[in-house]
């Protein structure tokens, strides 16, 4: 007959597992990054001759931020919370205002035609803006043009465009385009 | 008789510790899984500016990170209270960006490249002059993917 094995201690086995346990939280981080994602405009050439934007002044909502913080939308001292508004007012242009952004129609593939706002954002500050001020008025501009993609899709999809998928996302994007211009550095203060 | 009774109600049966360690492996099997290797120690106090509309990024192996705060308490002595840049582990200048957006660049395969984005980790009191240096810096390397790290607020 087989000798019978002596059954082995395990008890100890928690406490190594435990040890590397505690090496793991120690070691690793799990929050996820989140932020507002952008994308800068390339660096113009230098040899290449500055041109002249050719874009209608009418299509230019100026957003500047001194260095006191201080905000200026449309030539109008205004506060942040406002700006939301401000700006969907700007690009929707209901009422055609002949000062607001004009609309083009452009043929969205998969979808047709849809007047598309050729409004631009463009985003000024100066070096003693504080950081904090610069990403709250970045978030309203974001929130902005979200609202403006939620209504689209609500109307069109009747949907709001997080519950979409990711054609009609595009078509969404497509009809309401993020146009932020992050201007040039340069002195706002004069 | 009384006797028999009495010990089987003393004797304890020995508790089986042997799955107290499958269920230990099984939250350390998670731990492992869900998070990532801290690779750098922060030497900038980066207190995150509130948001509300913001993303997550996707890719983290494809991010590099760029810290932007004024100097931890004990560096403070050494470096000044004065917002610095941290690339990796150390202080750098604004030129420097250049080789480290190379390096990083570089780091990740051909097919990756394009997706490498930067997020910049900003303390919310640093004044906008850094930032928009690191972020010319950043268009003359041509890494325009960029974050704006961000937390979400509680509204």
């Amino acid at each position: 007959m087989a000798k019978k094995t002596p059954e082995i201690n395990s008890s100890s086995t928690a406490d190594i597992a435990f040890l590397l346990l505690c090496y793991f939280l120690m070691t690793t981080t799990m929050g996820q990054d989140s932020g507002l994602q952008r994308r800068l405009p390339p660096m113009p050439d230098e040899n290449a001759k500055v041109e002249d934007q050719k874009v209608n002044r009418r299509n230019i909502i100026v957003v500047k931020i001194n260095s006191q913080d201080r905000l200026m939308a449309a030539n109008e001292p205004m506060d942040v919370t406002l700006l939301k508004d401000k700006v969907k007012e700007f690009l929707t242009n209901v009422n055609n205002d002949p000062n607001m952004s004009e609309k083009t129609m452009k043929d969205i593939e998969g979808f047709g035609q849809w007047p598309v706002s050729k409004g631009v954002i463009s985003l000024q500050n100066d070096r003693g803006t504080s950081y904090q001020a610069y990403i709250a008025v970045q978030n309203e501009l974001v929130k902005a043009i979200n609202e403006l993609r939620d209504d689209f899709a609500l109307s069109q999809f009747g949907k709001k465009y997080s519950q979409l998928d990711e054609d009609k996302q595009k078509i969404a994007r497509e009809a309401v385009p993020q146009n932020i211009s992050e201007a040039e550095p340069k002195d706002t203060k004069k | 008789m009384s006797k028999f009774g009495n010990d089987n109600k003393k004797a304890m049966p020995a508790l089986t510790t042997s799955s107290l360690s499958d269920i230990v492996f099984m939250l350390l099997f998670f731990f492992m899984v869900t998070t990532s290797m801290r690779e750098t120690e922060n030497k900038v106090l980066v207190k995150l500016p509130e948001a509300t509309e913001i993303a997550k990024l996707d890719r983290k192996d494809l991010t590099s990170y760029i810290n932007i705060g004024p100097p931890v308490k004990h560096l403070q002595a050494q470096y000044g209270t004065d917002a610095r840049i941290q690339l990796n582990d150390s202080f750098k200048t604004t030129d420097e960006i250049r080789d480290f957006i190379a390096a990083e660049r570089d780091a990740l395969s051909e097919a990756d490249r394009q997706f490498m984005t930067v997020a910049i980790k900003a303390d919310e009191n640093v004044r906008m002059g850094i930032i928009t240096d690191v972020k010319q810096e950043l268009r003359r390397c041509s890494a325009l993917k960029i974050m704006y790290a961000a937390r979400k607020s509680a509204e």
